[in-house]
């Protein structure tokens, strides 16, 4: 089997493309130095290196300037200069919100990490979480209300709007995303107390109407239930991407991560299916995948329903489509053999899909075992009818609100509401910047920053999490809630309103004997959660006479082009566009930045003769029914050829400066049917002409290859595992005169005695789900840059982490009808690669300068005010994460997306103890060194050893699914060396763990990074060729 | 044979001319150059015994001691210290009128050698020419003359005596030169002198410019005058950004001598973040309050803080149109460069002064050390890492034991000049 499979990183790879082939071998895109053609020195050139000689040195030799030194007048109680303070408080963003710990260092917050008490979240967070803090200190927030494009006081608005409700001639609408704050709705009761004639309307970008539908028909609840991935042992997706974009992402990848952990005490593992026609994150994690089109997946859950139903005695129902597939029949097979530990989900909006959904869970007996219907998720609640309706009225409106939401963009009824606006006198916007929506309204009341906010949110019912305030408000905004109180003439501010509804509401919930409510409240503050036990009966009401009426409504498979419409794991939905980090995120499969892009089979790319390049590919015409788009098309392995996709949340119109005209607006393409009800897949009118227009997609995925060196992604299946656990492993051997040896027993270096720590990383690629989280923990740590779409396409990122996404197939993609298959539906392995932190480094030896050394402590040093950029160290490192800075990206207007380093208030989010560099230097991951250093200097402070998890790097803090497990190596008691079974070796240490092993071990740079090999369960390969054919 | 004897008598001379000047200057500079160790003790001395009472450029309690030798003798400050009493006593008027002047509060006496009075005077001595000299670097105000530091002022001594020393030998050269000439034409007009020796002499052709010219001198000067100027420049780069002596006009005259040296206030108590954090911190004015709620309200000085915290001392309240001081920051460390205090106060036990100097007698602060790598690096060798009582540093400790008896651990030995302890 391994003679065979192949790996590759992108279609360019896989057909020896002449653009791949002429960078594959190359360290750097470009050659010093830049701009320059001839190269040759003028007489110019020499008087201005002259002159600038002079200059620098005369200024060298005059006095430094003055600096200040400004200590507080009053310096608060807790905030110490130069320490952080750690607050606990709830990420929200649309309808999403996920409880975080705020880092704030002299108040400012710089950080967000996953709240580890929270049980709803599992302590991870994602990349939108953690880019949010960026969010807070972008210059393009309003700074203050305004009413009718002047800028007014809080209280002249207030006045008028007060005014304009009570004289409002129509019904009054409140539009919102989901909300689950318990204090908020409250506060909105009180306003409709107020003003009889207001209804409140909430949507969802990403909707789920359709399964609320569903899940209220069948179960009598409009709620999504909680899913417990971790329990499950088949998984069964329909086009659902749970770890990608789903619904509380960090809980789904930390519970799906657990349940495909091994160790030699648990040698099981889940098995995830997945039938999807554009290629996802959970697609790309599943044993098996089946690219389907999306038409067809009412068929084959039907299919799936009667097959369920035969074997468990349900109701047959005649008359349904049906697909005959061995994978589903094998998906069927496992589901019945794990009755009560399985889960089935659909990414449908579809009602009728998902009554099918429900009944196939209830059937299998996964209703209170996996699924938990009593403790509902509140995160999704939107209804797509109801806001169709709104829709309808709007123009007869006597005014609307616009709670924080921006439907004129991120719904595809946005421009109806665009046209009715104009026809609204009265009309409010309470979101923080500018966006589609709120430059069309007559009175804007800017909200807080949710880190400037106090707020309570009940993300899962009986589950309560609270915000509070990490910094004042920078500008002249106001709490949202705090507008709705004053203008229904509440008579209280919000946090009082907040504390009184939790001292009236949930204290009593609390089990323990609440004496004191202040030491109640100060312990939820402190802990930012409230979880309260209940009794949980697990008892749901069902009702599946439901489906003979929904199998009518079931799509037919149809055979024209199909257009399944998506959200990406970067920019999501779009509210943080104007995020250059979120941006600038490669994507975690198609591993493109800065764009969105028709997704098309390599086939029909073929059939359409778009011509591609190096990153660079051709436009075409889609369109769909009547709505037309000019766009990239990006030729994607796995997309079901028929089908294609594209991703919401880009070209936005006005997000800001980074945000505008970025990518394709794909929210006017989503189906809307009379009713309001939205969907996702178009099945019919979806045409696409082919253009000869060139286009350039920044992909990062053929960067920093591995020139062709292979081992470097090592896996097996479970069967292979639990016979020998090293199974999958690549043993590479070195000939010496006494006969082979192992690679480490063979080395001119004496090796390192590490006294005192020995940091290691160990990552599982089991459980890596290729989200690329930690990526952005690590920008935000680390103060990486952003270099913008036109360096990305010159190949200057500068991640210090990426997540490296290879496809395989098991046929060796010679001949061309091979690497048809192969990109049919590859298999795809994540593998993140950052600075091995080798004990050998090859980086060490070239450096001229010493600037790059070994530590005492197993680190290889960087140090950036040594380097004078001969990139040596990265020509020579193998693993190809060394980042040459070919700009001064800070105080650099040419960079003026790095918002982070080009104004002053964007600064604020620097990490204070991380050096920002300059131009001409090497960069690359330090073992978030900083970290280390504070962490010892905490222990030695109160005179002990630091404590196995007290210092760790900030993307294995950041891991859903904790993938990364950082340590010290030296500690025998700690996670790392207990995972990895560390022995001490003469020249280093050895992991005794069967599937852990090294990257390119036969070169013996010996790192302090562990890989375990990926394990997937899959049959024998046998069986899967004949489950293919 | 004796063709080249009167060139070497030449040369002989020269040479004794040019021991002399060195033994005269060594003898020179031997007394104006004090041995480094007898100012230290003298500063210890001083720090222990004479700090309570007297400051260097400041009326404490007794008289500012600046230029003290240049008032009075040696024996009667030797006198004056060991008894002042016994001095005033004995009817010495300069003494009685001190006593007078400084309200008859009575010098106590110290039991000192006559060696330990000396090295006291003699730091007394660097002291008085330091604190005015340091202003090198002013910035602020401008209003500060040029100068060196204690270091550069026995530099800039050394370098006169060089140049001093090459013009006497330049000068020799030319009187040699002379008498040569004049011997010659002495020896041509001498009958004395036998024909042959004559012959001999005069056809000697002592050509000095010619010997000037020759290959091996010039080259020797090129090769000096390069490498001096190799050595100057290479020695300017290094103190390219360095601002030792750097003591900047604050906006509040505030005196470090007066608070942490007379009333020896604890560092810490202004200075909170020292033991905690990676910055001391500039007390915030709430600090200042503290104890200036009351004291020297009327102060001018104490007034700005009244000003930046609007504080009202008639009524004794607080506004809210508070104004941050703005003090000049006078240790720069490069932004490349990580310093924890917390690190070496708390865990290292340094004192302030390793670092920040004689910060006691300090009236304005100045920048004592040179805060240059070389100098961090230089400490991190010779510096025992204080492991007592710490459970950090006990396997350290041990396993360095076993490798190394003699030497305590040095924090070089645990990774201390490693780049990612201070740069990243």
């Amino acid at each position: 089997m391994k003679e065979t499979k192949k790996y590759w990183k992108g279609l360019e790879q896989l057909q020896k493309t002449p653009g791949f082939e002429k960078y594959a071998n190359k360290e750097f895109a470009q050659e010093l130095p830049l701009g320059d053609s001839d190269g040759e020195t003028s007489r110019r050139d020499f008087l201005k290196v002259m002159g600038f000689g002079v200059a620098a040195a005369s200024l060298a030799a005059c006095e430094t300037p003055i600096k200040k030194a400004i200590p507080y007048v009053k310096k608060p109680v807790n905030v110490d200069p130069t320490i952080a303070n750690y607050f606990a408080s709830t990420y929200h963003s649309g309808s999403d919100q996920t409880s975080v710990v705020v880092k704030t260092r002299e108040g400012r917050p710089i950080k967000i990490e996953g709240n580890k008490l929270s049980s709803v979240t599992g302590g991870g967070t994602s990349a939108q979480i953690e880019a949010s803090v960026l969010s807070l200190y972008d210059q393009e927030r309003l700074k203050g209300p305004a009413a009718k494009g002047k800028e007014v006081s809080w209280e002249e608005l207030d006045a008028n709007i007060k005014s304009e409700l009570a004289t409002a001639s129509g019904p009054i609408y409140l539009v919102t995303n989901s909300l689950s704050s318990p204090s908020t709705k409250k506060v909105i009761e009180g306003f409709k107390n107020k003003y009889a004639s207001l209804s409140h309307v909430a949507y969802d970008q990403n909707s789920v109407s359709g399964q609320l539908d569903a899940n209220l028909a069948v179960f009598g609840k409009r709620a999504l239930p909680s899913y417990d991935y971790s329990k499950a042992k088949t998984i069964v997706s329909f086009g659902y991407d749970f770890l990608g974009t789903g619904v509380n992402t960090p809980l789904a990848n930390k519970q799906f991560a657990e349940s495909r952990r091994l160790s030699a005490s648990k040698k099981e593992m889940s098995r995830l299916y997945s039938f999807e026609s554009i290629l996802s994150l959970t697609g790309a994690n599943a044993d098996y995948r089946t690219p389907i089109r999306a038409s067809e997946q009412g068929a084959y859950i039907t299919s799936l329903y009667n097959t369920i139903a035969k074997e468990t005695g349900g109701q047959v129902i005649d008359g349904l489509p049906s697909i005959d597939n061995q994978i589903l029949s094998k998906a069927a097979s496992d589901l019945l053999h794990a009755k009560g530990s399985s889960i089935v989900v659909s990414g449908s909006n579809d009602a009728s899909i998902q009554m099918f959904v429900n009944a196939i869970n209830a059937m299998l007996g996964n209703i209170g075992a996996t699924i938990d219907f009593e403790r509902h998720q509140n995160i999704r609640s939107g209804d797509d009818k109801a806001f169709g309706q709104f829709v309808k009225q709007l123009s007869s409106a006597g005014g609307v609100i616009f709670y924080n939401c921006n439907p004129v963009y991120d719904h595809p009824l946005g421009s109806k509401i665009a046209a009715s606006l104009k026809n609204i006198s009265f009309s409010v916007a309470t979101t923080d910047r500018m966006d589609e929506t709120n430059s069309l309204v007559s009175y804007l009341a800017p909200d807080h920053h949710y880190l400037e906010a106090w707020n309570d949110f009940e993300p899962v019912h009986g589950k309560y999490s609270l915000s509070q305030p990490a910094i004042s408000n920078l500008f002249n905004t106001r709490q949202v809630q705090d507008s709705l109180l004053s203008w229904a003439d509440m008579g209280v501010n919000y946090y009082d309103f907040l504390r009184t509804n939790w001292a009236e509401n949930l204290a009593s919930l609390s089990k323990k004997s609440i004496l004191d409510f202040d030491a109640f409240w100060e312990e939820c503050l402190h802990d930012g959660i409230f979880e309260p036990e209940t009794v949980v009966t697990n008892e749901v009401d069902m009702d599946l006479s439901v489906l003979g009426k929904a199998a009518f409504n079931i799509t037919k498979p149809s055979s024209f082009l199909e257009l399944v419409i998506f959200e990406n794991g970067t920019v999501g939905n779009g509210i943080q566009s104007n995020n250059p980090w979120l941006q600038e995120m490669s994507d975690p499969i198609t591993k493109a930045c800065w764009d969105n892009y028709l997704t098309v089979s390599p086939k029909q790319v073929e059939e359409w003769g778009t011509e591609l390049g190096d990153m660079t590919t051709q436009m075409v015409n889609l369109t769909v029914n009547g709505q037309s788009l000019k766009l990239p098309v990006l030729p994607q392995p796995g997309q079901k050829y028929g089908t294609v996709g594209l991703a919401i949340g880009y070209g936005r119109s006005v997000a800001g400066k980074v945000g505008n005209q970025v990518g394709f607006n794909a929210y006017p393409m989503i189906n809307v049917d009379e009713g309001g009800q939205l969907d996702f897949n178009i099945y019919a009118n979806v045409t696409v002409e082919p253009t000869d227009e060139v286009y350039a997609i920044a992909q990062t995925q053929t960067h920093h290859t591995f020139m062709g060196r292979g081992n470097v992604i090592q896996e097996a299946t479970l069967s292979e595992y639990q016979k020998d656990p090293q199974a999958g492993r690549h043993m590479p051997k070195i000939a010496t005169s006494e006969g082979f040896k192992k690679p480490t027993a063979v080395s001119l270096w004496k090796g390192h005695q590490y006294a005192n720590h020995h940091w290691g990383l160990m990552i599982d690629l089991n459980s890596c789900t290729g989200c690329g989280t930690c990526s952005i923990a690590c920008q935000t740590e680390n103060n990486i840059s952003v270099i913008g779409k036109k360096e990305v396409l010159n190949r200057r990122d500068m991640a210090w982490i990426r997540i490296d996404r290879y496809y395989s197939s098991d046929s060796n993609g010679d001949s061309y009808a091979d690497m048809e298959i192969a990109a049919e539906n590859p298999e795809v392995t994540f593998q993140p690669m950052m600075c091995q932190h080798c004990n050998n480094a090859s980086c060490e030896t070239v450096c001229p300068v010493a600037a790059t050394t070994h530590s005492s402590e197993g680190l290889n040093q960087m140090t950036y005010n040594r380097c004078i950029g001969t990139r040596y160290c990265a020509n020579n490192c193998p693993y190809k994460v060394r980042r040459f800075n070919w700009f001064k990206f800070h105080d650099n207007e040419q960079f003026g997306d790095n918002l982070a380093m080009n104004n002053d208030l964007g600064k604020m989010v620097l990490n204070p103890d991380v050096t920002v560099r300059s131009r001409g230097v090497i960069e690359k991951c330090s073992f978030c060194v900083q970290r280390i250093q504070s962490g010892k200097l905490e222990a030695k402070k109160e005179g002990r050893r630091p404590v196995d998890g007290e210092i760790t790097t900030a993307c294995a803090s950041s891991c859903p699914s904790e993938a990364l497990v950082f340590g010290d190596m030296k500690d025998p008691k700690s996670r790392i060396s207990k995972m990895l079974q560390i022995k001490s070796m003469d020249k280093g240490v050895e992991a005794q763990e069967p599937r852990a092993y090294h990257v390119l071990e036969e070169l013996r740079e010996m790192p302090n990074v562990w890989y375990l090999t990926k394990i997937r369960n899959k049959d024998e390969k046998k069986e899967a060729a004949n489950a293919h054919s | 044979m004796s063709k080249k004897y009167i060139p070497n008598r030449g040369f002989k001379l020269a040479t004794i001319f040019f021991l002399g000047i060195i033994l005269a200057t060594t003898a020179f500079s031997q007394e104006d150059v004090i041995d480094p160790a007898i100012i230290a003790s003298g500063e210890k001395l001083y720090n222990a015994n004479c700090t309570q009472c007297h400051a260097i450029n400041e009326v404490v309690i007794g008289p500012a001691l600046k230029g003290i030798e240049e008032r009075r003798e040696r024996p009667w400050l030797l006198s004056w210290i060991k008894n002042s009493q016994k001095v005033i006593e004995s009817g010495d008027e300069y003494a009685v009128a001190l006593y007078e002047k400084y309200k008859k509060v009575a010098m106590p006496a110290y039991p000192f050698t006559d060696a330990e009075i000396i090295s006291v005077l003699e730091y007394i001595d660097v002291a008085s020419k330091v604190v005015p000299q340091v202003a090198a670097v002013v910035v602020a105000g401008g209003e500060n003359g040029a100068g060196g530091s204690n270091e550069g002022m026995s530099n800039t001594f050394m370098y006169a005596i060089l140049i001093v020393f090459i013009f006497v030998l330049g000068l020799i050269l030319v009187v040699l030169g002379l008498i040569i000439s004049l011997l010659t034409k002495y020896i041509g007009t001498d009958k004395e002198v036998s024909h042959e020796d004559q012959e001999l002499v005069i056809d000697q052709e002592v050509d000095v410019f010619a010997f000037l010219k020759s290959n091996t001198v010039l080259g020797m000067i090129i090769f000096i005058f390069v490498a001096v100027g190799l050595k100057t420049g290479i020695d300017g780069l290094f103190t390219i950004g360095v601002q030792q002596g750097y003591m900047p006009t604050q906006p509040i005259a505030y005196s470090h001598e007066l608070h942490a040296g007379q009333y020896e206030i604890d560092c810490n108590y202004c200075h909170t973040g020292v033991r905690k954090s990676k910055s001391a911190n500039i007390p915030s004015a709430n600090i200042c309050m503290n104890c200036h709620v009351a004291i020297k309200t009327e102060s001018k000085e104490i007034q700005k803080i009244y000003a930046a915290i609007d504080y009202d001392p008639e009524t004794g309240e607080y506004g809210e149109d508070t104004q941050p001081i703005e003090w000049v920051r006078v240790h720069n460390l490069p932004d490349l460069a990580y310093f924890n205090h917390s690190q070496h106060v708390k865990v290292g036990g340094l004192e302030c002064e390793t670092c920040h100097g004689p910060i006691k007698e300090m009236e304005v602060v100045y920048q004592y050390s040179n805060l240059t790598m070389g100098w961090c690096i230089n400490c991190h060798r010779e510096t025992n890492v204080k492991s007592k009582g710490n459970d950090y540093y006990t396997n350290l400790v041990e396993l360095h034991n076993e490798k190394n008896t003699k030497e305590p651990m040095k924090v070089e030995d645990i990774g201390g000049l490693e780049c990612s302890k201070c740069h990243y």
